[in-house]
This record gives structure tokens, C-alpha cells and sequence, in this order.
């Protein structure tokens, strides 16, 4: 496309768009620069504009594609809830507007669920389609989401949320408003279990999503320039009444100020996300006897897990590239038990320990 | 001089015109007019009680925001003793909207946080007429962690309009904020108990509404966006606030329902800004009773509890 802009004059142009189908089923225009970008090309490119760099928003399914490894995944079905529990209608019935919905993104929902590998470890992942009603938070969504943490904590799995939200589903009134506490007790049980829960907060993340789930996560990773925010900027303005500064509420800001840990260009974030995984994983936390058992029926129970030097250097590169700070600790500080393990075979605490430690075979 | 909300006017006519018999008749010698003030006043009474049995959704916040309401340290006052406030959220600032403290409440110990408002134009000021900034929320943990080391029951009452959109405020982590206190009052092994006395708007009312117990008054309103914002949203127009208003069902019988709440308190006849006193007591009545209702329950019970109940939410209704 960009050659002809060049060489053909507009007038000729426009007849030659008009000729073919409409122009939005093979072209798309960069949020960014406003180029145009070929579809096929664009989605080639992980939805990323050639163009700027421009992060275009990525619908459920393609997010988990490109996620798990081949893009290749299990849809984890979530349970169905009552439809439109306040007979609610705003000029529009609130049952149409579902229907519409997932005819067009062949959702039953703005969560999916799925289930995978990511570089061989398994994973449970959910994605927020903004496309399904701005992607906003109702009993059906937050269902979704606890249930997504929930497999992960039966599986034993980390999990990874892509975060995508206009916030609570005001047709679903208070009811939305409990998806927050509802989801929360999610992430509450995954921390119990000592799983890694990572949070990509792609654009839009707002409201009552990044006032709960999308907020408390081991590891906030944010797509560049996505807007991640309470309030939105439009209610600021109006109460404040005057312009909001540069870069306000997108993900740099968020960067500098303290909320997520890194944003990460999409073609990064894969290996982001399976390095921060598997040295979460490689850590103290994951030596717990349910752990060892699933470590050991995985069969990966290979040398660097328990405080190799590798994972010394990976926690170097990510705290390089995502400009957050990781100090580096000496072995014996960070293992303590592993070093009694070696000397003794018991535990710190004196205890005999029943495998792991440095075997790392159950 | 009592305000009254707009639709109190025939009310408010009514009451005017006892007033203005009363003062002709100052020393009550005037047989005929003492008749006609007790005959007037029996129909001020029962347009009263008629009127406020059947109020819509949009009088109903009307109610919830009136400005003589009882307001959360109105509560304090009336039901906590040695009633010691504590400030700040030990980061930041000291965010005045909401108001925190400990205190002993019907002989045992607790741990109070809720919303206020104020009541003049000084005080709503200072207290950001009870719309909390991320410091409110990480006061409102600090207390809440405070409460859970020394086994103080948690009380929380709830009216906002929702937390404060401002520069700052999103500068300094509102979600996350708002976040973590949700977090944290489902982290408690103390019984939490929360009453909505006004609005309860939003994530800033759910921040510290997570509670094994959640009672209501009769004219409070609960609600995932004040009318005003969920009607610019759906409708984009503000305008369409009655409407929103309706369609949200944010009543305390709605909620009821809904099974989102637990209890309502019922509210004096005219609202709770007619007698205060009245309303604080049935208040404490309720919180007390919510209160020895988890007498004798681990902390790993009450979490149970609490996360049962939210999960348990929507699920048949
Ligand atoms: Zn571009």
C-alpha cells in the first residue's frame, strides 16, 4: 500500500480502493501514524504496526496462540452464569447486546480460557477480549477468571492473565462490582499455593479489572503505550478540568511510577513471559511436597532449578531489560536448605527432608 | 430549619404550616387551632410514612446523599468508646476521607474505618467529601493488618461516591490501592462487619466492603457506578441518571434480593436524617448482633467465611 500512496495521485488512488472489496477486510489503519498496514501482514508481525511499533489490541484467541507453544492450547471451559440477572435495557436489551457479542467474536464471554506449554512447561493462561463489550468485567467474565486461577491451582500450573478491560459490566450492575472481591479470592489462592501469577496489562486495562486482579499480580509486565488506569482519562478531565499531562495513565508512566515491573515489546514478550515462569518456579517456593510431585511427573527435573548459576544470570538479563532492580544474592542466602541438604540431608530446621532439594528428583 | 429533598415538598408545606399555627398560637390557648395543628400534623405524618414506603430508586439516593444523614463519625460517636483516631497511611499522606480508629464497641474491642463526608462545607472539604485517595485505602490495610495482629473485630462503614479520579490519585496507584485492600480484608482473621449508611460507589466502596457480614440501610444505595457515571456511560448522557438509577437496582431491597447484602436496617420514619439517634442505635443493634454471630470462629473459619460468601454470590439468584 505504501508504494502506491507514493506513486499513484489520490484521486486514482481512492478508484483503485474502490475497485477491490472494502478496504477495512485487508487493510488496517495504525493507531500510531495512521499508516495502513495489511492485515495478514499486521497479524504476521503479532499485531504490532511495522510502521511505529504501534501495539494494536489482540483478540482473545490470537493472544493464547501466540502464547502457548505451536499455538497450540485447550479451551478450559468456564461455568455458565445467569443471563442478565437485572432484565436490563439501555435503549437497547441487554441480552441483544450479548447476543451481538458472540456472534461477532465467537466468544461465550470476554474471558478464554486456555491451557498449554510455553517453551515445555505447562501453563494455564486466560486473555480478556476487548472486543466482547470492551472486554468489561461481569459475572460471567469474573467466573472465568477465578475459575482459570482455580485450574491453574489444580494443575499446579503458573498462571498468565492478559488483561484487557473497559472495567465493571454496568449492565450486570452490582453484581459486576463482586466480581472484584470474587476474582481476588483467585489470585488469594494462587499465591497460597505459591504459583506464579503474572499479569500482562494490555491496552485498555481500567477500572474495577486494575482495581483488583489485574493489580496483584507477582509480576505486572505492560504492552507498550497501553493505557492501564482507575479512573479513566476522560472522568479525570472532567473533574479536574484541565489537560492531563503527557503520557498520562499509558505504560511507561506506569513504569516510572511504580506499578508494573517492566513493559515489554510484544515480540519479547514470549520469552519474557517463559523466563519469568520458570525462575519463579526454579525458586524456594516451588519446593513444597505438592510441588515435587508434579516436578517429578514432569520429567523436568533438569540441573538449574534449585539455584544454579544460570538462573543468576537470568535474573540479571530481566532485571536489565525490564529497568527493574533485582539484587543479586549470594547462592547460600538464597538456599539456605539446599546447602544443609548437601552437608547433612536435613533441612535448616533440622528435619529430614524427604527429596528435593538439590536431587530435584520425588 | 430541616432541609427537605425535593419530592419532601408537600411534606415540607405541610410542616411549614404547623409551624406557622404553632407560632400564632404560642401560649396554646386557641382550642380550634391546637385541633387543626394535630390534625395537620397527623397528615404531614402519614404523607411522611407514605411517602418514604414507597420511594423510588432515584429518591432513594436522593436520601443517601442528603447532607444531615448520619455520617460515619456520627456512628463513631454514638457507638464507639475510648474512640482513639488513627492517621495516615505511613507512605504518603494522611487522606481524611476515610477516617479510622480504634475504639471498644459494646465491651469489646475494635477496629473502626469508614468513609466520611462531612457535614459543612469546611469539613467535606477536609475530607474530600469522603472520596478516597490511594492513601485512604493504605490507611484503611495498615488499620485492617493492625486489627488482624491484635484479634479487634473490624467494623467498616461505607458511604462514597467512589474513590477520588484525580491526577494524584492515579499518579499514586488508586487501582492498585483499591486492589490491595480488597485483598486485604479478605486476608483478615478477625469477623468484619460493614454497613452502608449512604452511597456505597464503586471500587472505593468494595475496597473496605469486603466483610463476612454486609448490612444496609433502608434508603443507602450500593451501586458499580454512581447513576450519574453509569449514565454517561450507557446512555452518554448524565441526564439519564433516574434512568440508571432505576435499571442498576442499587436499593437495599435490591441488593437483598440479589443476595449481595445480608440485612437491612430499617431507617426511622422520613430517613435516618430524621433522628440520627434513632438510626445509630438500630445501627449498633445490628452491627452487635452481626458481631456475636461469628463468636467463637478461628481465623481460618471467618476467611472461609468471607470467601465462601463472595464466591457464593450470583451463582443462583
Ligand atoms: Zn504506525
Amino acid at each position: 500500500m505504501n508504494w502506491i500512496n507514493n506513486v499513484v495521485p489520490p484521486k486514482i488512488r481512492s478508484l483503485l480502493t474502490t475497485r477491490r472489496e472494502p478496504p477495512d477486510d485487508f487493510w488496517r489503519k495504525c493507531g500510531g501514524c495512521g499508516q495502513m498496514t495489511d492485515k495478514k501482514a499486521l497479524e504476521q508481525n503479532q499485531f504490532v504496526f511495522p510502521c511505529c511499533n504501534h501495539h494494536d489490541r489482540v483478540d482473545a484467541k490470537s493472544r493464547l496462540k501466540l502464547l502457548f507453544d505451536k499455538g497450540e492450547f485447550t479451551i478450559v471451559a468456564a461455568p455458565e452464569v445467569p443471563l442478565d440477572p437485572l432484565k436490563f435495557r439501555d435503549g437497547k436489551r441487554y441480552t441483544d447486546r450479548l447476543k451481538e457479542a458472540k456472534t461477532k467474536t465467537e466468544l461465550t464471554d470476554a474471558v478464554l480460557i486456555g491451557e498449554g506449554t510455553l517453551d515445555g512447561r505447562p501453563i494455564v493462561a486466560a486473555a480478556q477480549d476487548f472486543r466482547f463489550m470492551g472486554g468489561s468485567l461481569g459475572m460471567a467474565a469474573g467466573e472465568a477468571v477465578a475459575t482459570a486461577m482455580e485450574h491453574a491451582v489444580d494443575k499446579r500450573a503458573p498462571f498468565i492473565l492478559f488483561a484487557a478491560s473497559g472495567g465493571a459490566r454496568m449492565q450486570e450492575g452490582i453484581l459486576s462490582l463482586m466480581q472484584m472481591p470474587r476474582t481476588t479470592i483467585g489470585v488469594r489462592r494462587l499465591r497460597a499455593a505459591r504459583l506464579p501469577y503474572i499479569v500482562v496489562l494490555t491496552d485498555p486495562t481500567t477500572g474495577g479489572v486494575t482495581a483488583s486482579y489485574a493489580m496483584l499480580g507477582d509480576v505486572h509486565i505492560a504492552e507498550p503505550g497501553a493505557l492501564i488506569c482507575f479512573a479513566g482519562p476522560r472522568v479525570i478531565e472532567q473533574t479536574i478540568r484541565e489537560q492531563l499531562p503527557e503520557g498520562f495513565q499509558r505504560a511507561e508512566y506506569l513504569l516510572a511510577h511504580g506499578m508494573v515491573d517492566m513493559v515489554v515489546h510484544r515480540h519479547k514478550l514470549r520469552e519474557t513471559l517463559s523466563r519469568v515462569v520458570r525462575v519463579l518456579g526454579s525458586g524456594q517456593g516451588d519446593t513444597s511436597g505438592r510441588a515435587k510431585g508434579l516436578r517429578g511427573a514432569r520429567g523436568r527435573a533438569n540441573g538449574h532449578f534449585n539455584g544454579s548459576a544460570l538462573d543468576g544470570k537470568e535474573m540479571e538479563a530481566l532485571a536489565r531489560e525490564g529497568n527493574a532492580l533485582i539484587e543479586p544474592v549470594a547462592d547460600e542466602e538464597r538456599f539456605p536448605s539446599r546447602k544443609a541438604d548437601v552437608r547433612t540431608g536435613r533441612g535448616d530446621d533440622g528435619k529430614p527432608k524427604s527429596g528435593g532439594g538439590a536431587k530435584g528428583t520425588a | 430549619m430541616r432541609t427537605y429533598i425535593e419530592f419532601e415538598k408537600p411534606i415540607a408545606e405541610l410542616e411549614a404550616k404547623v409551624a406557622e399555627l404553632r407560632s400564632l398560637s404560642s401560649d396554646g390557648s386557641n382550642v380550634s387551632i391546637a385541633e387543626e395543628i394535630g390534625r395537620l400534623e397527623q397528615k404531614a405524618k402519614q404523607l411522611l410514612a407514605e411517602t418514604y414506603a414507597k420511594l423510588n430508586p432515584w429518591q432513594k439516593t436522593m436520601v443517601a446523599r442528603v447532607s444531615e444523614r448520619p455520617h460515619c463519625l456520627d456512628y463513631v460517636g454514638g457507638l464507639i468508646e475510648d474512640f482513639t483516631t488513627l492517621a495516615g497511611d505511613r507512605y504518603y499522606a494522611e487522606d481524611a476521607a476515610i477516617v479510622g480508629g480504634l475504639g471498644t464497641f459494646r465491651g469489646r474491642g475494635v477496629m473502626v474505618i469508614g468513609h466520611e463526608k462531612g457535614h459543612d462545607t469546611e469539613s467535606r472539604i477536609k475530607h474530600n467529601f469522603g472520596m478516597a485517595r490511594p492513601e485512604g485505602y493504605r490507611k484503611a490495610v495498615r488499620l485492617m493488618e493492625m486489627a488482624d495482629r491484635f484479634g479487634l473485630a473490624v467494623i467498616s462503614l461505607v458511604d462514597t461516591a467512589g474513590a477520588y479520579p484525580g491526577v494524584g490519585a492515579e499518579e499514586r496507584g488508586q487501582a492498585e490501592a483499591i486492589a490491595r485492600s480488597i485483598d486485604c480484608c479478605l486476608s483478615l482473621g478477625v469477623p468484619m462487619v460493614t454497613v452502608i449508611i449512604g452511597e456505597g460507589g464503586s471500587g472505593g466502596a468494595i475496597a473496605i466492603a469486603t466483610a463476612n457480614r454486609i448490612l444496609m440501610l433502608e434508603h443507602s444505595i450500593y451501586t458499580v457506578a454512581s447513576p450519574e457515571a453509569a449514565a454517561a456511560i450507557l446512555w452518554r448522557d448524565k441526564g439519564k441518571a433516574i434512568d440508571a438509577a432505576t435499571s442498576m437496582r442499587i436499593t437495599a431491597q435490591d441488593l437483598m434480593d440479589l443476595k449481595v447484602i445480608d440485612e437491612i436496617i430499617p431507617e426511622p420514619v422520613g430517613g435516618a436524617h430524621r433522628d440520627k439517634a434513632e438510626t445509630i442505635s438500630r445501627a449498633g443493634a445490628a452491627i452487635e448482633k452481626a458481631l456475636k454471630s461469628f463468636d467463637g470462629l478461628s481465623a481460618d473459619e471467618l476467611r472461609e467465611h468471607r470467601a465462601e460468601r463472595f464466591m457464593k454470590m450470583g451463582r443462583s439468584i
